[in-house]
């Protein structure tokens, strides 16, 4: 019997969580609770390391799995990594941490209650990502949305409570036709492993509904166009932290939710409704590009943003390439660590001055030179410059897409020109420009927590921006592995009429 | 003699009626000895259910009186919630001053009635245990005679329920009429032609069965009474005639009926959808708690009654396992109810809960857990308990009813979601008090720690349910 580490990396927030609550409150424990959970969240990012280095990265097959009775006769425990999942792990336990990090300057209440909260969706959060069995999925994919609601309805600004409701209900709404299609493909296949359905396929007859069913759900959680609104509400009313975690990672359950599901389960059906993914995935990346340079809000505007970049996700997972589902994934990485960080550097401002209204700002370059410098580097890794993690995954997104549809790879290439005005816009009216405000004045520069937390991020984004082997290694079998097994080359091809 | 073994409980616990009843007149001022006795016999004749054989199918009295599995599971039930309420709500009827020997008899009174039902076999004697079921509750729901309400809803209650109770003595003269007998298997057996008069009969029952459970379009009494009855009562009301009524369900169902599944199966699904939409829908502009939850619970039995509808033994089953997760919640919610207590007076209002979190964390976190599982929302116990019918509707190819049903805990979210928010979003009021007795406190926890535990062992319900033989 193997450790099971999967299970430990799931239980250990829970359990740091579960001490956190039992200890009791006083004001002085306020700072212990804190240093706990920090404890927990890294020790967390150490194991998944762990994890990582002893993964064998040559092998196709899901590896460190673990099943146990769980549902009698119905449902099991089962959860297991392959090359895909393990940097979604990495990414939760490594951002886990730093949001940890930050609570010292945003959170004035409560502080222990929003601890047990992130240490409680940590769980949630790592479950979805090594789950193989879709009950199980379901099971953690539905219940980050409680600490979610909590995080934004207790600790967020003013619209808080629209917010929370909002985020809530669409996701709900949107995935429990997802339990429709789960319970369905129980009674057509006979189980709900993963591994199983991989092996025994799914009659094409019922592929399409099915498909649509678990499209429902990850199209809200993605968001895709139209169902992005709750998306900015929910951004500009959570508190840093929770901005950060939606951001970087549950936006992230559903793409990859799309690449183990929709196309390893379903691959029929994600052929055939590639040209509805394109649409939307198209609209999402210009649409919302243009409305992006509308806000006069940071928050706003970076999450007008996160949609365009999700659009460029989308796209790649169905162009059905090698490219351009390596590509979505090392967007979504990538992504994760830089709308991650630009939600941390509006937080700094935002905790100065108390507001997101980008005219509010100017001229900070002469008062927080530090401050300019780790923006500039998560602005250039938004708009995907070469030498960022940004420009990494977008290239490869395009390169999938121009191997597939011409069209479509233009309209897309556009959406890169659109996003490198919206960041450089952003940036220079907050960092460059002059000093007017009197209240921008007295603005102090980063504080030694703020620039270990932004350092941690600007190194990876630069690291795997030059050197983005160790990544792609990671992930190279398993993505050929899953085009492979379903065939979807040679679908492609008849597709084409080749 | 033999027959009389099997039904020990029920002997014994019309031997403590009578008993305490004598009891109470002759001793001054003991109504809470009266009380606690009334507790101690549930327990033992809870001792004398388990005692049982589990796997026990045997009818008594000339074929009228069945002791199965499904009577043995569903009496454990019913008195094991017997015990919380008991349990829970005793602090509260002394406050209430509705402290008097006739509660708890009344109680007992109407706890016997419902054990009747739930073995019932024939239609007089079903007829009969519903009669002392019900009379028992008339008075329960106006036991605070000097408040308005209560009496209204005492009224309310006995004036429909009477009018439903004709309706369903209606279906059972019809349906003798059409076969001859009054025993449940002899109609079976009598009934293989369809004839019009036996539909009739079918659905007169039928609107008389619902109106108990408080199915749409029969639920009308449910928010009135559970608002105006002591809430000592109304958790009585919402826990245990639900098991009692969900019982005769299934039995008539699954032995006269079951050859007649066509006839009832729209039936059912008409009044599980009616009551999923409905209940839904209708609590969103709730002010009181209490009605509130019976907005909620109409709601709930409409998801009990789609795993009824699927005409299969895992569709019973899965309501069975519904109907026991569903008893649970309530009891926690109920129970964090008797807990909002300021100077002698209790709180029943949505804005009472304002900023509850600040003050009382733990309690908050009890409704918290408790309310999310009412929404349905995984890992929590409602969670599986909607799951289990899921799985049962869509093995028989019920798409439409698992949709709607699954929609309707979208929009019942939204409302148990908005005392979530008043709790914990909102800026917080007065204390209440803190101090509560040991039993409310054990109630409260257990319950609220089988809702959030219930994950870690799921199949422990379902591997005993599993067991219950329907046919």
């Amino acid at each position: 019997m193997n450790f099971p580490i999967l299970s430990s990396l799931i239980l250990l927030p829970t359990i740091g969580a579960l001490f956190i609550f039992f200890v009791r409150s006083s004001n002085s424990q306020y700072q212990s609770s804190k240093y706990v959970a920090l404890f927990i969240t890294l020790a967390n990012f150490f194991l998944s390391l762990y994890l990582w280095i002893v993964f064998d990265k040559s092998i196709v097959d899901f590896q460190f799995v673990e099943e146990r009775e769980w549902i009698s006769g119905f449902v099991n425990y089962k959860v297991g990594v392959d090359g895909i999942s393990i940097l979604f792990i990495l990414l939760t336990t490594f951002i886990t941490p730093i949001c940890v990090i930050t609570v010292n300057a945003t959170i004035k209440n409560r502080l222990k209650d929003f601890l047990i909260a992130i240490l409680i969706l940590e769980t949630f959060m790592i479950g979805v990502f090594c789950s193989l069995d879709l009950v199980v999925f379901y099971l953690f994919f539905e219940a980050g949305l409680i600490p979610m609601f909590l995080i934004i309805g207790i600790w967020g600004g003013e619209r808080r409570v629209y917010s929370a409701f909002k985020f809530f209900l669409y996701t709900l709404l949107g995935s429990v036709l997802m339990l429709v299609a789960i319970i369905s493909i129980y009674w057509i296949t006979g189980t709900t492993d993963v591994i199983k359905l991989y092996e025994l396929g799914i009659d094409a007859k019922y592929q399409n509904l099915l498909w649509l069913a678990f499209f429902s759900s990850f199209a809200v959680k993605t968001p895709m166009w139209p169902v992005h609104t709750w998306l900015p509400d929910a951004h500009v009313e959570a508190p840093t932290a929770g901005s950060v975690l939606l951001a970087a990672i549950l936006l992230k359950m559903a793409g990859y939710g799309f690449i183990r599901f929709s196309l390893g389960l379903f691959p029929d059906a994600s052929l055939y409704f590639v040209p509805l993914i394109y649409t939307l995935s198209l609209i999402a990346i210009i649409y919302t590009s243009l409305v992006a340079l509308m806000q006069e809000d940071m928050k706003k505007l970076i999450a007008y943003s996160s949609v365009a970049h999700m659009g460029f996700v989308t796209l790649g997972i169905f162009t059905l390439t090698q490219q351009g589902i390596e590509g979505s994934i090392f967007q979504m990485i990538s992504h994760g660590l830089v709308s991650a960080a630009l939600f941390l550097c509006v937080g700094v401002v935002y905790d100065r001055l108390h507001t997101r209204l980008i005219n509010r700002y100017g001229g900070l370059v002469s008062i927080m030179p530090k401050y300019a410098i780790v923006f500039m580097v998560f602005t250039l890794g938004a708009l995907g410059l070469p030498g960022t993690s940004g420009f990494i995954g977008e290239f490869l997104v395009l390169m999938g897409a121009f191997k597939k549809n011409i069209l479509v790879a233009t309209i897309a290439s556009l959406g890169v020109i659109l996003g490198a005005a919206y960041m450089l816009w952003l940036y220079k009216r907050i960092i460059f420009g002059k000093l007017i405000n009197e209240d921008v004045k007295k603005m102090v520069d980063l504080k030694r927590f703020e620039i270990v937390t932004l350092w941690l991020l600007v190194l990876p984004i630069i690291f795997f921006g030059f050197y983005p082997e160790p990544l792609i290694n990671s992930i190279e079998v398993s993505v050929a592995n899953m085009i492979d097994m379903n065939d979807l080359d040679k679908i492609n091809k008849l597709a084409l009429g080749e | 003699m033999e027959n009389l073994q099997l039904i020990i409980p029920e002997l014994f616990i019309s031997i403590m009626i009578m008993f305490l009843l004598i009891f109470g007149v002759f001793k001054k001022n003991s109504s809470q000895i009266v009380y606690n006795l009334t507790t101690l016999s549930l327990i033992a004749a809870l001792a004398l259910i388990i005692n049982l054989d589990a796997q026990i199918q045997s009818s008594l009295f000339n074929n009228s009186y069945n002791i199965d599995s499904l009577a043995r599971f569903m009496k454990i039930l019913l008195i094991l919630s017997g015990i919380f309420v008991m349990l829970s709500s005793s602090k509260y009827i002394q406050i209430s001053k509705i402290s008097k020997i006739e509660y708890p008899i009344l109680i007992l009174c109407s706890i016997l009635g419902m054990m009747v039902m739930i073995s019932s076999n024939d239609l007089i004697v079903f007829y009969m245990g519903l009669e002392l079921q019900s009379l028992a509750l008339y008075v329960l729901a106006s036991f605070n005679r000097d408040n308005l309400l209560s009496t209204e809803s005492g009224l309310k209650y006995f004036v429909l329920s009477a009018l439903s109770s004709g309706l369903l003595l209606y279906g059972c003269s019809l349906i003798y009429g059409f076969s001859e007998t009054t025993n449940f298997n002899q109609i079976m057996v009598n009934t293989k032609d369809i004839e019009y008069g036996l539909t009739f009969g079918i659905v007169f029952i039928l609107v008389g069965l619902a109106f108990k459970i408080s199915a749409v379009p029969f639920h009308m009494w449910a928010p009135d009474v559970y608002q105006g009855s002591p809430t000592s009562v109304t958790v009585f009301f919402a826990l245990l005639p639900k098991i009692a009524a969900l019982t005769v369900f299934i039995r008539f169902l699954y032995i006269p009926f079951y050859e007649l599944g066509d006839q009832w199966q729209m039936i059912i699904i008409f009044l599980s959808i009616a009551s999923m939409v409905f209940g839904a829908v209708a609590a969103i502009g709730q002010k009181n708690l209490k009605r509130l939850i019976a907005y909620s619970s109409i709601s709930h039995m409409g998801y009990a009654l789609a795993g009824l509808s699927t005409g299969t033994t895992q569709g019973v089953q899965s309501s069975i396992t519904y109907i026991t997760i569903y008893l649970v919640m309530n009891l926690a919610f109920f129970s964090c109810l008797f807990m909002l207590k300021r100077n002698d007076e209790y709180y029943e209002s949505i804005e009472d809960l304002s900023g509850l979190s600040k003050n009382h964390p733990l309690l908050s976190l009890s409704l918290l857990v408790v309310l999310f599982s009412l929404a349905g929302i995984p890992p929590l116990a409602g969670f599986f308990a909607k799951f289990y019918i899921f799985v049962a509707v869509i093995n028989e190819k019920m798409y439409f009813l698992a949709i709607v049903g699954l929609l309707a805990t979208v929009i019942a979210a939204f409302y148990y979601l908005r005392i979530i928010k008043i709790i914990y979003f909102d800026p917080e009021k007065e204390k209440f008090e803190s101090k509560h007795n040991l039993g409310l406190k054990f109630t409260l926890v257990a319950s609220t720690f089988f809702i959030l535990a219930y994950f870690i062992y799921p199949s422990g319900i379902v591997d005993i349910i599993s067991q219950i033989n329907i046919n």
